[in-house]
């Protein structure tokens, strides 16, 4: 491969997979404040606003570097994928800009209401408030799927002479059924991702056995959404995800699946190492007739492996989508036995004595990254050699007048700037966490007030 | 319909100058302004619940440019690679700074993000006139509509420029000098007491400066590209621009001198908008001039991306700004008024 399309391509992986490590606590979270700031109109007890003021903290210092790791992205379009921008940016520049437009302004003139302007809301404006920031931030998740989405199967464009895509139905833009699923799909991850957070919060507090009747709240709130969105997330959202691509991306599935050879009914290989030379799996551990179940709902399915497709249009990265893949679906079916577990328990009303259980929760608080990030890495490199799919190849994309050098300057600069602002990030949570769901006098959710040092 | 979009695209521009502007001047001079801890926090309140939002008018700027005129987008953004990056390295610095440094309650904490702070803003500002240095003065585009500039050659304007040369620098210190002065006045009318003497002081110090490098700027601007007169020969209407500019800043003297700060400030807003329409109204129909040779210029006419898109994104793209423009409205009267003093305030 070429030495500058490399750079681009780990330039942006890079970045925006270090982005959404954040966006994905801050739609997850949203929600959650929502529904704590609703339990607390409803009761009137102040447990729950205190509840909600902690989160929005931990929110506020989540949102920040969300923001600043986010602009980045936007420029890379133009940047690193110059050609990609110029051919597309009939189309994508679409939903693009209305991410700016409708939730980005949306989003920022709200979030400092939410976070600075409690006193000067009444309660029901201060919901509001909240409201907004969640929709705000929901809604910009919705239009940067729908960007990645047409990407994976485009949709509502014309092709002109000169190469360039232009759209032709704003509406079937925006509801391409690929992006909608996709969203559909994403969110519950990001909810699953907000879930566990904060039930591990909630865990800590009980095992350590301060701000207990806070922690208690926690844990019910995560626990009953994430028991939800865990399911939701195999089933429907996941297996409508994997037959959409079983009929548009069939190469894609069979590099998923390490399916080398097309199979009447074809196993699904749990565990594995994919060997990409010799074209087989090392280790197999599989179950038969599965995939081809799964994906057309009859065991005998005939399954279409990679050796019907060219070389050329094989995925580039097999083992990294074959284990991107895995780790997500593994992680899932973990995610739902856990939740599934502590809501049990929590409906016989043993989960807050049930100390195995919450420390399962606490130690589980970096697999919803994990599992998201591997659907990404699944998503974006089994779109692979495409940039749009079947269209244009990711080769013809990137921008041929900034040379590798010129990337990996930039890169190595990110890469500083963001193991900065990791540390920074790591720091400061752990002080909100540390100093608990308190009312300090004087000091509201990140009011901008100096707080002394704990 | 091109025209319009050329239109919107310049007034998303000029929307971001003259509010992240405001940000950006106090970045650069709450370090010198305040003297005090409590006078530097108050200062960072100004703009603490309203510079995101401010900055917001970037992206959905850089957005519109990137929807009406992709080729423009991709052209300029890979070109001016280098810079770039670091305009985003100090925007994250920036938020950062103005964001984490009321976290935590230590001199050094608050020197390191108020210093972070200050600088970025001070670089940004620079680098912003330098960007419309660029615009102005051209870039060597090839044939196939790209171009690549380095930081710097030999700082001469030459068919083969850097993005620093002497006269991007010109542009990049009038830059500074209009923002500190923006900021001054943005400062002026949000305080009271002791902060609001020194912020009046400084702007009235600025004042001439700004006078004095805004007609070095026009005269440098002249000098090398005395063809940006073309339009204005066609239209002589467009004369009436640059007087304006002119009036702008008597009306902001005058106004300051008088102790109207609103009235300053919106003089300094009136001021860098009618730069920028100065400027738009010079280069257009072009986007992004060439250094060798005006027939490989980007244009609305062939920067441009489909004519349905176009046409719905009027539409759509009205409907989201007048809502935009609403929570602008809405917060800025939430937020109006002077900063108080002492610790009841949060933010608000
Ligand atoms: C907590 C996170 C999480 C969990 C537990 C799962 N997923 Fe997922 N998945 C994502 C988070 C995610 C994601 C990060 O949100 C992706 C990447 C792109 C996208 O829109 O969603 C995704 C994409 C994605 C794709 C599309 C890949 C592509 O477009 O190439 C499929 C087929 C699945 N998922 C299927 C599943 C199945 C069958 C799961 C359960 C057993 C599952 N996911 C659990
Ligand atoms: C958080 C979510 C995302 C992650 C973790 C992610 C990850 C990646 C990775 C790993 C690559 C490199 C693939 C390869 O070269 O094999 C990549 C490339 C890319 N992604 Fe994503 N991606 C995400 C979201 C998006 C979105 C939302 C878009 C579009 C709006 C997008 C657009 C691109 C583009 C343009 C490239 C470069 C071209 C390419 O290599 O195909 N990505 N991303
Ligand atoms: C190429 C991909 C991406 C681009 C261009 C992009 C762009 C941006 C930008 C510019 C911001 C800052 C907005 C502000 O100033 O308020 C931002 C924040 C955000 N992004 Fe991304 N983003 C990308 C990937 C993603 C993905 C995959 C998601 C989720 C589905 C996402 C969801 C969000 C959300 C919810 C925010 C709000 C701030 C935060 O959550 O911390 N973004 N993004």
């Amino acid at each position: 491969m070429d030495d500058a399309l490399f750079m681009h391509r780990l330039h942006f992986a890079f970045t925006v997979t270090f982005h959404y490590l954040f966006p994905q606590l801050t739609m997850g979270l949203a929600a959650l404040i929502v529904v704590l700031k609703t339990l607390y109109l409803r009761t009137d007890k102040p447990l729950y606003n205190r509840a909600a003021r902690f989160w929005a903290k931990v929110f506020g210092i989540n949102f920040v570097m969300g923001v600043v790791t986010g602009i980045p992205m936007e420029f890379q379009f133009g940047t690193n994928w110059a050609q990609f921008s110029r051919v597309t940016g009939g189309v994508i520049g679409q939903p693009l800009v209305m991410e700016g437009v409708f939730s980005f302004f949306l989003e920022s003139a709200f979030l400092g209401l939410f976070l600075y302007g409690e006193r000067k809301l009444s309660r029901i404006g201060h919901w509001w408030a909240a409201f907004a920031v969640f929709a705000g931030s929901w809604l910009s998740g919705f239009f940067i799927i729908v960007t990645n989405a047409w990407m994976q199967y485009p949709v509502a464009f014309q092709r002109m002479p000169d190469g360039a895509f232009h759209v032709t139905s704003f509406w079937g833009l925006l509801f391409n059924p690929w992006a909608l699923i996709q969203y559909a799909h994403n969110m519950c991850g990001a909810l699953i991702t907000g879930a566990f957070v904060m039930a591990a919060v909630g865990a800590y507090y009980l095992l350590d056995n301060k701000f207990v009747e806070e922690g208690r709240v926690f844990l019910r709130v995560a626990v009953v959404a994430g028991v939800i969105a865990c399911a939701v997330q195999i089933f429907p959202t996941g297996d409508l995800h994997g037959r959409m691509m079983a009929a548009h991306q069939p190469a894609t599935v069979a590099a998923m699946e390490g399916l080398f050879k097309t199979e009447a009914g074809a196993p699904i290989v749990i565990l594995g190492q994919p060997d990409a030379e010799s074209e087989r799996i090392d280790n197999p551990l599989a179950a038969n007739k599965v995939l081809s179940f799964l994906i057309y709902g009859a065991t005998t399915a005939r399954v279409k492996g990679l050796n019907e497709f060219p070389k050329t249009d094989w995925p580039t990265n097999i083992p990294l989508l074959f284990y991107g893949y895995h780790i997500m679906a593994g992680l899932g079916t973990i995610f739902v036995a856990v939740m599934a577990g502590a809501a049990f328990l929590l409906w016989r009303g043993k989960l807050f004595g049930a100390r195995w259980m919450l420390w399962i929760l606490l130690l589980c608080l970096p697999f919803p990254y994990i599992a998201n990030t591997a659907g990404w890495m699944t998503a974006e490199a089994g779109r692979q050699p495409w940039l749009v799919y079947g269209l244009m190849r990711t080769g013809e994309g990137y921008s041929k007048n900034v040379h590798a050098g010129n990337g990996l300057f930039t890169l190595l600069g990110f890469m500083g700037l963001y193991t900065l602002l990791a540390i920074l990030f790591l720091f400061l949570v752990r002080r909100v966490i540390e100093r608990g769901p308190v009312d300090e006098a004087g000091a509201e959710a990140g009011s901008g007030m100096p707080v002394t040092l704990a | 319909m091109l025209t319009t979009w050329f239109l919107l695209v310049a007034v998303m521009i000029a929307a971001y100058v003259v509010f992240d502007g405001f940000d950006l001047g106090i970045g650069v001079l709450h370090l010198f302004l305040a003297r005090t801890e409590e006078e530097r926090r108050l200062l960072i309140r100004t703009i603490g619940p309203v510079w995101d939002g401010n900055e917001v008018w970037l992206l959905a700027g850089g957005g519109t440019l990137y929807f009406a005129f992709p080729l423009l987008y991709a052209s300029g953004f890979s070109g001016f690679y280098l810079p770039l990056m670091i305009v985003l390295w100090l925007l994250i610095l920036r938020g950062i700074g103005v964001e984490l440094r009321m976290h935590l309650d230590s001199p050094v904490w608050r020197g390191l993000f108020g210093g972070a702070f200050g600088i970025s803003s001070l670089l940004l500002t620079v680098f912003f006139g330098a960007a419309l240095g660029n615009v102005i003065r051209g870039v060597p585009l090839q044939r196939d509509g790209y171009f690549f500039l380095p930081l710097w050659t030999d700082w001469n304007v030459g068919p083969q420029p850097g993005i620093l040369d002497w006269y991007t620098v010109i542009a990049g210190v009038v830059a500074v000098v209009a923002l500190a002065l923006h900021g001054a006045n943005y400062a002026a009318l949000k305080t009271s007491g002791e902060l609001n003497v020194r912020a009046r002081r400084a702007a009235a110090f600025l004042w001439p400066v700004l006078a004095l490098v805004t007609l070095v700027s026009l005269a440098a601007t002249l000098a090398i590209r005395p063809d940006l007169l073309d339009n204005y020969r066609r239209m002589p209407a467009l004369f009436a621009i640059p007087a304006l500019v002119a009036a702008s800043l008597f009306t902001m003297r005058s106004m300051g001198r008088s102790g109207n700060e609103r009235g300053a400030f919106l003089s300094s807003c009136a001021y860098l908008v009618l730069m920028l329409v100065g400027a738009a109204a010079a280069v257009y129909p072009n986007l992004l001039l060439s250094t060798t040779d005006p027939a490989l210029n980007i244009t609305i006419y062939n920067a441009h991306s489909g004519e349905h898109a176009l046409a719905v994104g009027l539409i759509w793209w009205s409907f989201g700004m007048a809502i935009a423009v609403g929570y602008f409205v809405f917060v800025y009267r939430m937020f109006k008024g002077k900063i108080s003093t002492g610790n009841g305030g949060h933010g608000y």
